[in-house]
């Protein structure tokens, strides 16, 4: 029952709102509503009632295993969200002056510093609202550094074919335009293609490493010397930063830019879709490029960068300070990690990854790239499955559901067929991973011997398979019917 | 190990089936002299009992001022219910609905929020929210120059009584697609776009004209006028509004003789809290034949193998994960979360109480204005209607009185000297429903010891 079905006429949460205004006498006609709005009313306790019962229908990291690959679903510590709800930090107005913003102020400059050093990048800024919004900025201080130097030839963005589709589509937005280059079936860039691709024209490379194939880039510094011989610039995507966090760090390989998803890598929640965070960071040469605003220290005193400071900036990414609700999340759980929790972060990640990995294969699971160690996350391929007993990649994602498991990423990356992307994260235990391997041991087994009931999961869940041809066919996307004068 | 549950006994038995001696064996593969030895420089590992001293120490810090000021962010009340419903972990650890049968929640959660958005704007359809307000402005505009088929032209008239970060935002974002934005100037005795101002470009290919209802100076603009000036021309009207004076005021799908095209806004004022300007979330509402236009996620109603209705992800072919380069947009994820506390605000405050907040806030604006401008070297700048917000003009420099005011533990209001240096001295007001008889008076108070 959708919210709009428990609505009865007059009923309303008189104590919410002010309990009268008088009528508007000063506004004319012309300019007011005529009739209102055709919003629910209902009481507090149905509202209460109906959205509790809704999330109930979510799966969540918090009542169910979920390995979705490339989406880095760990466990989201309390505290940090409560300790970003605080009563000072939420009622900050975001132009409120620096007397009334030591606190947050102090917090965001601990941060951008901290980024910079896991990242080995020289600055950074936490503007970018998500990950796309972090590549957006990444790619338009690539292109904001080529044209300071008047070199306005460069118009091509490369991007391997196992990349996310927000690389091609940014590099789009910033007036690129897009070659793929292709990869090698051990996981590798082709590097011979890269070569053969890149020259005069090319602007830069935007890199996922470890790459989305779940393993490391291993020609990685072959890979900077030859964009950067070309006078490109080489970006990281940190979609999969969580791999690596301690171990190597993006400046290290070469990287001039990164934007860093810190709902992925530190953990801020995935909230249904969002809000994230792309903070982008930057080499040396690149800082006077980096989005605003910035926090800076002068004497012991926080302060805003604005555009007088860095009149080269590529601007503004929002209207104020990004997601800085969750900018204060991720500050909080880098604090509670600190040094000594950084590197484990990676190691476990691996550990849990590898180790599903190993077990899959020995049940007779095909690995994507069976003779590499795995990154943070793998690829199972059930092309055989499909092919031999007519049961795809999404008839066990839907199957595992019923399980109480979460599916994997399936059908990504594209170059794989049949494929499911699982990251378990290091914040399960043995016991999830062992379960999750158990359940697709069993789908395996009624795949074999009844297919009919895999293909018609999930039947456990509160529908069925959803019908998404007509969903986009007979297009209902608001309820009743739309109040038109 | 913060966060890490394996045991001793259970990574020696994990190393061993995979075949290998110890953890570090299984990084192999990354070049030896890249690999770091530690991070000297990020802090020692906190405990949850010293990063709450640290953080409560912090947020008591940035005190509590009392908020006169809006520009884009306001001080408005949100009912307890919200942010408990929405911290709930099955909303808070969910992520985007892609298996639509186990995200059941959310997916109606936000089929009840595109519903409610269309209501309270009188559009067609609402895609699931893009980041800000400011950032939203931007994506309009690539899909305005993408939906005016008419159009050949790929610019767009900005009125400068838009909200100048908003301006410079949408200017960032769409500078690389040979996208022109043309300054429209404002009228200086009422604050307002006039029909004049537009009159440059009467026989001009313009693509859209943006109307910000309220404008930035919280004056309300003559949008009959002005949207059936841009479609008689065959420009597409934008409508950039304040979702919560849409409560009071005629919604952009009723705007002129056609209603705007595409209205969007920052959601900010639906249950977000101020919290130092996010997350909040853009709106994006826009009529039926331009739904393929569309940037970010919308979701559909649909039925499932048994014939009951079910919710999904809907329109995937605009999206960057099936087009890449020729995607709509690169936007992947949006504000979730936000938007589902947003979306238990309205259904809490129902057409009534959104009502009442309006009217609330409007009333006591016009209070404040009226005892402010009655003392000494204060004037109010643009007569004629307004909403919840109006600019003063001092008889000093405007960075002296708010300073003097902030001394004095208030918000006074916004600097408009620096982005309009016509109002010089000038700055934007805002008394939302929070702010109670006293506390006004406590301005008008302060404000008289600092200007006598």
């Amino acid at each position: 029952m959708l919210i709009f079905e428990h609505s009865t006429k007059g009923r309303s949460t008189k104590i919410q709102a002010p309990t009268s205004a008088d009528a508007i006498k000063d506004i004319p006609q012309a300019l007011l509503r005529a009739t209102p709005a055709a919003l629910p009313e209902v009481s507090e306790m149905q509202v209460v009632r109906h959205y509790t019962s809704l999330s109930q229908k979510n799966f969540s990291i918090d009542t169910h295993f979920y390995p979705l690959g490339s989406c880095t679903m760990k466990h989201n510590p309390r505290a940090c969200n409560t300790l970003a709800m605080l009563p000072g930090f939420l009622s900050r107005h975001p132009l409120a002056p620096e007397q009334y913003s030591q606190g947050f102020m102090a917090c965001m400059y601990e941060l951008q510093a901290m980024l910079c050093d896991v990242t080995g990048m020289a600055g950074f800024s936490l503007a970018p609202m998500a990950g796309a919004q972090g590549e957006f900025a990444g790619v338009a201080m690539m292109r904001a550094y080529h044209d300071a130097r008047e070199d306005f030839g460069r118009k091509e963005i490369l991007v391997p074919d196992a990349a996310h589709g927000t690389n091609p589509a940014t590099a789009t937005m910033c007036g690129y335009t897009v070659k793929e280059i292709p990869t090698l079936d051990n996981g590798d860039v082709d590097v011979a293609a890269l070569k053969a691709a890149v020259g005069p024209q090319t602007a830069g490379l935007m890199l996922t490493n470890p790459s989305t194939l779940g393993v490391f880039e291993r020609n990685i510094e072959e890979i900077a010397a030859t964009i950067h011989k070309a006078g490109g610039l080489l970006y990281y995507d940190g979609a999969n930063l969580n791999a690596i966090l301690g171990k190597i760090r993006p400046g290290d390989m070469g990287f001039d830019v990164i934007h860093s998803n810190l709902h992925k890598t530190f953990s801020t929640p995935h909230g249904g879709g969002g809000p994230g965070s792309g903070a982008v960071g930057v080499s040396k040469r690149l800082l006077p490029f980096l989005p605003l605003p910035m926090v800076t220290k002068d004497n012991d005193v926080y302060r805003w960068l604005t555009e007088k400071d860095c009149p080269q900036s590529i601007g503004r990414m929002s209207a104020f300070m990004g997601n800085a609700g969750v900018l204060l999340r991720a500050y909080v759980y880098m604090r509670l990690l600190g040094r000594e929790g950084m590197h484990r972060v990676a190691e476990f990640a691996t550990l849990n990854a590898n180790y599903m990995m190993a077990q899959l294969k020995a049940r007779g699971f095909e690995a994507a790239i069976p003779d590499r160690h795995a990154s943070h996350e793998f690829i199972i391929t059930l092309k055989s499955q499909a092919k031999e007993l007519h049961v795809s990649a999404m008839d066990f994602a839907k199957r595992l559901l019923d399980l109480g498991y979460h599916a994997p990423t399936t059908y990504f990356p594209l170059l794989v067929p049949e494929c499911l992307l699982i990251e378990p994260t290091e914040s399960e235990a043995k016991e999830a991973l062992d379960g999750f391997i158990e359940a697709l041991v069993q789908i395996q087994q009624e795949a074999e011997t009844n297919p009919e009931l895999v293909k018609g999961a999930p039947y456990t869940l509160p529908v069925k398979r959803l019908d998404e041809v007509r969903a986009a066919k007979q297009l209902d996307l608001a309820w009743g019917s739309i109040p038109r004068t | 190990m913060p966060f890490v549950p394996h045991t001793e006994e259970e990574i020696r038995d994990m190393l061993s089936i995979i075949g290998v001696d110890k953890i570090d064996n299984l990084f192999d593969e990354i070049p030896a002299h890249l690999k770091i030895d530690g991070l000297a420089n990020i802090p020692e590992g906190m405990t949850e009992m010293e990063i709450t001293r640290l953080m409560s120490s912090r947020a008591a810090a940035d005190g509590h001022p009392l908020c006169f000021m809006g520009a884009g962010a306001y001080d408005h009340h949100i009912p307890a219910a919200v942010w408990q419903i929405t911290t709930r972990g099955e909303f808070y650890t969910s992520y985007t609905p892609y298996q639509a049968e186990a995200s059941q929640g959310t997916l109606q959660l936000i089929y009840e929020y595109q519903s409610m958005m269309t209501a309270l704007t009188a559009m067609d359809v609402s895609n699931a929210s893009l980041y800000d307000g400011a950032s939203g402005l931007a994506e309009a505009v690539l899909m305005a120059v993408r939906a005016n088929r008419k159009s050949k032209s790929r610019r767009i008239l900005m009125p400068r009584s838009v909200n100048p970060v908003y301006q410079k935002t949408c200017n960032a974002i769409v500078c690389h697609q040979d996208i022109e934005l043309v300054t429209v100037d404002i009228d200086t005795s009422t604050g307002l776009t006039t029909l004049d101002a537009l009159q440059p470009w009467q026989d001009d290919d313009i693509a859209a004209l943006v109307i910000s209802q309220p404008n930035f100076f919280g004056n309300l603009e003559d949008v009959d006028a002005l949207t059936n000036w841009a479609h008689e021309k065959g420009a597409l009207v934008i409508a950039l509004v304040n979702p919560l004076s849409l409560a009071l005021l005629k919604p952009p799908g009723e705007w002129g003789e056609q209603g705007a095209d595409i209205a969007c806004g920052d959601g900010q004022p639906l249950g977000a809290p101020m919290s130092s300007g996010g997350p909040y979330y853009g709106f994006m509402c826009c009529q039926k034949q331009h739904v393929r236009q569309m940037p970010g996620r919308i979701v559909g109603c649909t039925l499932d193998q048994d014939d009951r209705e079910g919710f999904v992800l809907t329109l995937q072919a605009r999206e960057q994960h099936i087009r890449r380069s020729k995607a709509t947009s690169n936007i992947c994820t949006n504000q979730g979360l936000v938007v589902t506390a947003s979306t238990i605000h309205m259904a809490l405050l129902g057409p009534q109480g959104l009502a009442r907040v309006a009217a609330s806030c409007h009333q006591n604006t016009v209070s404040l204005v009226e005892k402010l401008a009655a003392i000494n070297g204060v004037e109010v700048i643009f007569d004629g209607a307004r909403f919840h917000e109006a600019v003063l003009k001092f008889n000093k420099p405007a960075a002296e009185v708010l300073a003097a005011l902030a001394d004095k533990n208030i918000l006074g209001g916004y600097d408009l000297s620096s982005e309009f240096p016509e109002l010089d001295n000038c700055i934007l007001v805002c008394a939302t429903e929070m702010r109670s008889d006293d506390e006004i008076n406590t301005y008008a108070q302060a404000l008289e010891a600092i200007l006598c």
